[in-house]
């Protein structure tokens, strides 16, 4: 068994308005000169730590817990899995 | 008639409900830790508001999980009424007894205040005695309250008349002005499709006596009354 770090990035469906991403750009990166970024969405980002036999099982754990657990909701998020080597 | 008022960690409009059923409505209610509740002894369940678990994840996400919730299924199975206020109708979502998300405010804040709604649907177990079209004032106090929905969703939640109050303005508008957190379609509370399970963001317990209102009204009141009608029935 080895240890991996398994990264989980939770956002908005681009149906959804991401207020905070909007502030961000406007009133922070706009205003401070990056006129040339067009769009910042925030997100949830959960990094785990978990002992698995490889990558695979590690990311199949992750996977089958944020749909059972409803880490993220369905209607609203889409969300990215990214496997890591561990310590 | 025994209604539970159901408490998880973080619950903080809990006593405010039981005393709008005990002391106002004179019903037997009791406030129940949510890993003791069962669903066999109640004739019905309030969600109140707060913020279960620090609303950590998202507001209700946690709470979702708790074995009270397994119950509260079983509850809106056999038809009982079960109310989800704030925290609670967030509860209710990540649950999925009722469809769609509750998101943070389009402006960020926490918003207090009054509001105006309309009733759009009578046939609930908590607006049996709201006329549809009737305005109801309010307060919220929330800052994940914004109700967002797929396009899909929102179709079929219009089809199946699920939709049970909006933010309107004072002539009845939903208009853009009237809507606090941006919610889709100024939606401020659904139900499932029998309308036994209903999730509202304002807060009914706390508009339910007078003195408490700066309409000198109970609108609130109307939907803990509809609740001891749809039991009667």
């Amino acid at each position: 068994m080895r240890n991996f770090i398994v990264e989980v990035i939770i956002e908005n469906k681009p149906a959804a308005r991401d207020p905070e991403g909007e502030t961000i750009k406007k009133d922070l990166i706009i205003k401070g000169g990056y006129e040339h970024i067009k769009s910042v969405r925030t997100g949830k980002y959960l990094k785990i730590l978990i002992e698995a036999k490889n990558r695979k099982e590690a990311e199949k754990t992750v996977f089958d817990m944020c749909n059972r657990l409803r880490i993220y909701n369905p209607v609203v998020h889409t969300y990215k899995i990214n496997v890591k080597k561990g310590d | 008639m025994k209604i539970a008022v159901i408490q998880f960690p973080g619950s903080n409009c809990d006593y405010d409900v039981f005393h709008v059923l005990r002391n106002v409505l004179d019903l037997p209610a009791e406030l129940v830790w949510h890993k003791f509740f069962k669903n066999s002894r109640y004739d019905a369940a309030i969600l109140p508001g707060g913020f279960s678990y620090g609303d950590y994840l998202r507001a209700g996400a946690i709470a979702s999980h708790s074995p009270a919730m397994d119950e509260i299924k079983k509850m809106a199975e056999e038809g009982k009424p079960i109310l989800g206020i704030c925290n609670g109708f967030q509860i209710l979502i990540e649950a999925e007894l009722l469809p769609g998300a509750l998101l943070i405010n389009n402006n960020l804040k926490f918003v207090c205040k009054w509001v105006a709604l309309r009733c759009e649907r009578s046939h609930t177990a908590f607006t049996s005695l709201i006329p549809e079209g009737k305005i109801l004032h309010m307060p919220i106090a929330h800052k994940e309250g914004r109700y967002f929905n797929s396009k899909s969703g929102l179709k079929k939640l219009k089809e199946k008349n699920q939709i049970v109050l909006r933010y309107v303005d004072e002539k009845g508008k939903a208009s853009l002005s009237a809507n606090p957190n941006g919610s889709l379609d100024n939606i401020a509370s659904i139900c499932n499709e029998k309308g036994n399970v209903v999730g509202l963001m304002p807060h009914p317990e706390r508009a339910s006596e007078r003195i408490l209102s700066p309409y000198m009204s109970e609108d609130g009141l109307l939907m803990f009354k509809s609740m001891i009608n749809f039991l009667r029935c």
